[in-house]
């Protein structure tokens, strides 16, 4: 059977590519599948951004390959300016490849598992298929998810075994440095029974334009009593569209936090999802995001709740300027028999020009009854009472203004454990809002 | 020596006249203190030297030195020598206690000529334990969560910093009890000295107990109607406002109906 598609690749180059890269049968087949089914499959509908005439389909090309870092100390100038060169833990792509590798002994020795994802899927097929995209992220969910399935080229493993703390944080570099790259990455991390780690990831372009996609997953479980931090700062070039779904599972006494700084350039769908699945278990996503140009963006983070007495907390900030368009959808959503659960949320969004639009909606979806929830949304400017209050202290309007922003975005900022990301989403942050 | 003069003083908030007429000078060395009860303008002077946005000064004048201080910018009045304690500061998120003050203090300063980090945090400890505030105060949010006898200490405590020409203090002592009264009074009279004058709001004469004021003016009706020494808050406390309504022929001190 031959599939007809809009795609710039064929059914016969995209098995060659899994046979190039050693893949199992089993990701060969999936791989397959969603192709067949991307062409059926509807894109999803973000709500309020119409996406239909976004193109996620065609791109420059499928792979580039770029060069590799044969020391910590070959970085580049660029990466070495978010990357501390103590890392320990540390996986850099260099657009499609990847590029530099490292892991602690000590952790090596204690089962964790850190490797870009075809590695993954030859050494640690088994683990990896109890995870890709089965429990979390489903391939045929809509036609980017199938895409993104069919075309994956990239991406990121990381598994903490049992009883594990992985006290130093474990930093990704998605480096972009080729105009023409698209960027199909799928990540997975997983922290398995009352095991910890923090994982921090970039995206880091450094070409003003790019002529390619990001279709971006991230698939993150917290099995029984175990806890992740997950902190991501996406800085993707105009030029790009970018669809990035990250998505949580808590099980028991679980604990997933996001901090997430979305900073791109690019018109983006991010969708960050937490399914409190387990008893007792938490789900912590706090968002800040700066829209500027004319880019149009769309922010859903939804926290879902199946077990009692879960706790979900939705943050997100958002800073609106020239004539950039978002909408921030937060949803909290309690099923039947998620008792004495817990789902709050706050959305505020800060308009810096009159052309910006901002629209914050909470959404509260709750099937029981003995629950508690709340919601808080605000779409504004600059309280002018708190810049008279700095302005009287001798701080100047400008200064005043940068103080508030930064202010309202350092939720964020301030529970990034790494301290190159940090001050690389400071200074993102200081750049955009100039 | 440096000398803020209020002459004539008419202020309106969204259309009505509250100041109709507020003559006042205050030089350096000197310590004023406004009374009254509530609802006569003494808060919207307050807000009208420094510059609320909403409020608007319709006539007369205030300079300080003979710059015209309604002139400036909020921010300018500031590095000009003002300080207002506010009634209400504001809360600002994200931002810390000591950021904001290093912020404060730097822009006063020169590009290049920036506080030094430890001669900052030594002052601000120092200051801080004048005022009795947990160091922890430092590294929290501005005003963010604070109670209302931190809000106030936090005030005096960025006026200790900032060191301006002429302080208003706006109802510094509304809401603190007894103690903290004592420790932000001797926050003001730690400042006291040939290079501050200061002008004091306050409903009680209880604060006057430990800071003792050089003149004491009494507003009614929007307008400063009665000045003396310090031997008039006394009296205020022993026999309250009624003399002085009966006095003035004044039945509604509160700024009416214009």
């Amino acid at each position: 059977m031959t599939v007809e598609t809009n795609l710039k690749m064929t059914e016969q180059e995209l098995r060659s590519f899994s046979e190039m890269n050693g893949e199992p049968s089993w990701f060969t087949e999936l791989r397959l599948r969603s192709f067949a089914e991307a062409e059926t499959l509807p894109l999803p509908k973000p709500d309020k951004t119409k996406i239909l005439n976004w193109n996620f389909t065609d791109y420059p090309v499928h792979t580039v390959k770029s060069s590799t870092f044969g020391s910590i100390e070959d970085l580049t100038e660029d990466i070495r300016t978010i990357v501390d060169l103590e890392q320990k833990n540390l996986y850099i792509q260099h657009n499609n490849t990847p590029a530099f590798s490292r892991i602690s002994e000590d952790l090596a020795a204690k089962g964790v598992i850190l490797t870009d994802i075809f590695t993954a899927l030859r050494e640690h097929g088994d683990l990896v298929k109890k995870y890709f995209m089965t429990n979390g992220v489903k391939a045929d969910e809509h036609k980017l998810t199938a895409l993104h399935a069919a075309l994956m080229n990239g991406g990121a493993f990381l598994y903490v075994p049992k009883n594990v703390e992985v006290e130093e944080p474990v930093q990704v570099v998605f480096y972009h440095d080729d105009a023409d790259a698209s960027l199909f990455n799928h990540v997975i991390v997983v922290a398995d029974t009352s095991s910890k780690v923090t994982y921090v990831e970039n995206y880091f372009s450094t070409v003003a334009k790019s002529n390619g996609l990001a279709n971006i997953v991230s698939e993150v479980f917290a099995e029984d009593n175990a806890q992740i931090t997950y902190g991501a700062v996406d800085v993707l070039a105009e030029g790009f569209t970018t669809y990035v779904n990250r998505r949580g599972v808590a099980a028991r006494d679980a604990k997933i936090e996001w901090a997430l700084g979305l900073m791109n350039d690019s018109d983006t769908i991010s969708e960050n999802v937490t399914h409190l699945v387990g008893d007792n278990s938490i789900g912590d996503t706090k968002t800040v995001v700066v829209g500027r140009g004319s880019q149009k963006q769309n922010f859903t983070t939804k926290v879902v709740h199946w077990g009692k007495n879960s706790d979900g907390q939705i943050l997100k900030h958002g800073v609106m300027k020239d004539s950039a368009s978002s909408i921030f959808n937060g949803i909290g959503k309690i099923e039947h028999g998620a008792t004495k659960s817990n789902a709050e949320q706050e959305s505020r969004v800060l308009m810096l020009s009159p052309n910006a639009r901002g629209d914050a909606n909470p959404i509260l979806l709750i099937d029981e009854d003995d629950v508690t929830a709340g919601h808080a949304a605000s779409v504004g400017r600059v309280d002018p009472l708190q810049l008279y209050y700095l302005m009287s202290r001798g701080i100047t309007k400008q200064e005043a203004e940068r103080l508030v922003i930064h202010g309202f975005l350092a939720p964020v900022v301030n529970v990034l454990p790494i301290e190159g990301v940090k001050k690389q989403l400071t200074e993102v942050i200081e750049r955009k809002v100039r | 020596m440096s000398t803020l003069v209020i002459k004539d003083l008419h202020v309106e908030i969204e259309g009505k006249e509250i100041l109709k007429g507020v003559n006042l000078t205050i030089n350096t060395s000197e310590i004023h203190a406004i009374m009254g009860p509530n609802g006569t303008g003494k808060s919207t002077l307050a807000s009208a030297i420094m510059g609320h946005p909403k409020y608007e000064v319709t006539s007369g004048s205030i300079t300080l030195d003979g710059e015209d201080v309604l002139d400036m910018e909020v921010d300018e009045r500031a590095r000009a020598g003002l300080f207002l304690a506010m009634q209400y500061p504001s809360e600002i998120s994200g931002v810390t206690n000591a950021d904001f003050m290093r912020s404060a203090m730097n822009a006063r300063r020169e590009e290049g000529d920036e506080v030094s980090l430890m001669k900052f945090i030594r002052e601000l400890d120092s200051k801080m334990e004048v005022l009795d505030m947990d160091q922890d105060m430092a590294q929290r949010y501005l005003n963010e969560g604070f109670s209302g006898g931190e809000k106030k200490r936090n005030e005096i405590l960025q006026m200790m910093m900032i060191k301006p020409t002429i302080a208003v203090l706006d109802e510094i002592d509304s809401g603190l009890d007894i103690d903290a009264l004592k420790v932000v009074s001797e926050g003001i009279n730690q400042m006291k000295g040939e290079d501050f004058g200061c002008l004091i709001i306050t409903h009680y004469q209880r604060l006057l107990n430990y800071i003792t004021p050089d003149h004491v003016h009494v507003m009614m009706q929007g307008r400063v109607v009665k000045s003396g020494g310090a031997e008039l808050a006394h009296k205020l406390e022993a026999e309250g406002y009624d003399w002085i309504k009966q006095e003035l022929g004044i039945e509604d001190e509160t700024v009416g109906q214009a």
